[in-house]
């Protein structure tokens, strides 16, 4: 097998908790905590969980908005650092938000908003605005009516493809796409859907796709990693983890998904609270204060990410950890990592 | 006479200003007490401004309302003063996506469904009280005593809806209002509000409009469902037509466009443009410019609301009405 195109490993992301006087840290978030993943070039990884799981912090991190505490990026075998500048890694993977309004400059027109980086990275005024062009009528937007409007002349949907155009005018080897279709309305998601699945196929792109849409994210990824406080509870192919999610969490998160059968309609909600915040995560395995299959060893120790039957499919439970002392651990018990 | 809850008979909402804004085109529905009806629609379908119409909290000089306005018998357009604040959380109630639209910063949860329920029944405070906790601990709110003096501030996302569905539900309302009270929760939380509504509505008998623009959320709540588009409803039924057998095409195209029956790696049958501007008052069918199956009559006459069956409508000229 090939080096994956990304290889993420122990990534950690803290922020002191600031408060009382004089701003004083009074503790710490711990965002992401520890995160190991790959993607394999042209594939699409999603990544879900709860709001405040650390979804967005780790795209941060991987486009260098913020600076990892500890752990590495490669990038093409790579690591960030010693082998590969932050510049060629800003370059190679762009991100698109979304709040498509806020990360567009109200002074500037659709053109000038595409060509901008590439200007700034010493391309030609005239190459450039001619890539801007390509790239309007590429997301769908005929450039003679769209090159010269400004952000509050475009639709939600609209400025969503110029978000996109703008991201792929670096020729980007990885797009991070952060909630980028979420504001959207269901029917204009629909057509941004499509489009991303169209530059993915005519460049080679690699997404990394976040969502809270578990239906969105199961039709547009190949793998899916799912998130839980700071730290990877799971990650495998999207259709062995849909129909069988090896962790309890997230078998929680997709019984919580509404019922599209109305004679089957949910009973019971799967999980019971608000999702807890990252300040002061529980010990051992964090899901335990929520999991109702949970055994006095996962309030102990962190079970840590182990390989279950299938390829490529982890999950960090007591359950799967052979002689892990979890009640049910035997039965299902799957390989170290 | 009526067996209804709410009727609503050709409702059309028309704000003016710089320009003006055709909101509600010609809406029609029924509800009857202890019924739910999911409004089904994309942003600026008018969704919110056909509940807030229910609850006349428009503002009263920039709208023009023109049709029937019925609940429990009462003509609400009408409605004044006293009778008008009677009918604002008393016979009816809304809840909303944001909490914050309905709780006050500055008082206790305690205090303000006391002070609720002693404005609108005329209860002691000791009563008025009692029935905050009371509700608490209905919507299952932990520690129901101590959330009494809690402020909103102190309070959890999930834990504020609860409280906003405590404060609507203390006067027990005949028809409850709920505006996409669940949009921004996590599907987690989600789902034990959608649980939380339904439980309680069967239980206070109330019958409940629910607006939202996901379709398995109106499917776990709802009876019947309506789907709008441009401010007309173009399709009703059970629920269990709407998703099973679709016939209007904008709800097919919602349907699909939300990956009901997507099949991986193939594209998604996307609605093609943007919903129109409401500039003008609709003169043909208003999905007619994103229709796949158009024919030449759409674009002439506004299409008649077709019955294909007991509850089940659909506004589309391609409709074949029941035998
Ligand atoms: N007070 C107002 N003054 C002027 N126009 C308004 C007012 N309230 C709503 N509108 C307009 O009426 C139309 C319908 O709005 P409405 O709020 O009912 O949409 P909605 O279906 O609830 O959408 P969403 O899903 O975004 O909440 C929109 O075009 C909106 O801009
Ligand atoms: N700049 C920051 N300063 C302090 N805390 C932050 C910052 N960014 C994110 N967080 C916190 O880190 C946690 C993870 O946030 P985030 O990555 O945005 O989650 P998600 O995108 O999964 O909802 C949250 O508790 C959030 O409040
Ligand atoms: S390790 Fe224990 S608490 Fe964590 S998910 Fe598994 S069973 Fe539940
Ligand atoms: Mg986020
Ligand atoms: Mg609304």
């Amino acid at each position: 097998m090939s080096a994956p195109l990304l290889s993420v490993s122990g990534l950690t992301k803290h922020f002191p908790l600031k408060g009382g006087l004089f701003g004083r840290s009074t503790g710490t978030v711990r965002a992401v905590d520890g995160i190991t993943f790959d993607v394999a070039e042209g594939e699409t990884l999603g990544i879900v969980g709860e709001s405040g799981c650390g979804k967005s912090t780790t795209a941060r991190l991987l486009v260098d908005l913020i600076t990892p505490d500890s752990g590495s990026i490669r990038l093409g075998g790579k690591e960030i650092g010693p082998d590969l500048s932050v510049r060629d890694l800003r370059r190679q993977v762009q991100m698109v938000f979304q709040d498509s309004y806020a990360s567009l400059n109200p002074r500037l027109t659709m053109e000038d908003a595409i060509s901008f980086g590439p200007m700034v990275g010493g391309m030609a005024g005239n190459k450039a605005v001619a890539l801007a062009r390509d790239l309007l009528a590429r997301v769908g937007l005929d450039p003679s009516r769209f090159a010269g409007r400004y952000p509050h002349e475009l639709s939600g949907g609209q400025r969503q493809r110029v978000n996109i155009a703008r991201a792929l005018a670096f020729s980007p080897k990885i797009v991070v796409l952060d909630e980028a279709v979420s504001a959207l309305d269901k029917s204009v998601e629909a057509q941004v859907l499509n489009l991303l699945a169209d530059l993915k196929a005519e460049l080679g792109l690699t997404y990394i796709f976040i969502s809270h849409d578990l239906n969105v994210v199961r039709y547009m990824s190949d793998r899916v990693m799912v998130m839980y406080l700071g730290q990877v509870a799971e990650i495998g192919p999207v259709e062995a983890l849909y129909a069988a999610p090896a962790h309890p969490y997230s078998q929680a998160l997709l019984a919580a998904m509404p019922s599209m059968d109305p004679d089957r309609r949910t009973m019971e909600a799967p999980l019971a609270g608000d999702p807890p915040n990252p300040i002061n995560p529980p010990s051992g395995c964090r899901f335990h204060t929520r999991c109702r299959l949970a055994d006095t060893v996962c309030s102990k120790g962190d079970p840590g990410l182990y390989v279950m039957p299938e390829a490529g499919h982890l999950a960090a439970c007591h359950i799967h950890v052979p002689g892990s002392g979890h009640r049910d651990a035997t039965s299902r018990a799957g390989v170290t990592a | 006479m009526s067996a209804s809850l709410v009727e609503l008979e050709n409702l059309t909402v028309r704000f003016h200003g710089e320009r003006t804004v055709h909101a509600v085109n010609g809406v029609s529905f029924t509800l009857k007490a202890g019924e739910t009806l999911g409004i089904l629609g994309e942003s600026g379908s008018g969704k919110s401004v056909t509940l807030k119409t229910l609850l006349r909290l428009l503002p009263e000089n920039r709208t023009e309302i023109g049709g029937g306005v019925r609940v429990d018998g009462t003509d609400i357009l009408k409605l004044e003063g006293r009778a008008l604040a009677d009918h604002r959380g008393g016979t009816a109630s809304m809840i909303f996506q944001d909490p914050m639209l309905a709780l006050d910063p500055v008082y206790t949860i305690g205090e303000q469904i006391a002070e609720a329920v002693i404005r609108h029944e005329g209860v002691s405070s000791a009563e008025g009280m009692a029935r905050a906790l009371d509700m608490l601990t209905r919507v299952r709110i932990p520690s129901p005593e101590r959330r009494l003096k809690a402020y909103p501030h102190e309070m959890s996302g999930g834990m504020r809806q609860r409280a906003m569905i405590a404060l609507a539900l203390a006067c027990r309302p005949k028809l409850l209002l709920a505006d996409e009270p669940t949009t921004a929760l996590d599907a987690t939380v989600q789902i034990q509000i959608l649980i939380l509504l339904r439980d309680l509505q069967r239980e206070f008998g109330m019958g409940m409009i629910f607006v939202t623009h996901d379709i398995g959320v109106a499917v776990e709540v709802s009876d019947r469902v309506a789907v709008m588009y441009a401010g007309e409803i173009v399709e009703t039924g059970s629920v269990r037509d709407l998703i099973r057998d679709p016939r209007h095409p904008y709800t097919k195209g919602l349907l699909a466009a939300n990956l009901h029956g997507a099949v991986k790696g193939a594209r998604l049958h996307a609605i093609p443009g943007a919903p129109p501007a409401l500039a003008e008052v609709p003169k043909a069918c208003s999905f007619a410019p994103r229709c796949p199956v158009k024919v030449s009559g759409c674009d002439n006459n506004r299409p008649p609301s077709v019955v294909l069956g007991e509850a089940r409508q659909v506004r589309c000229i391609l409709a074949v009405p029941a035998p």
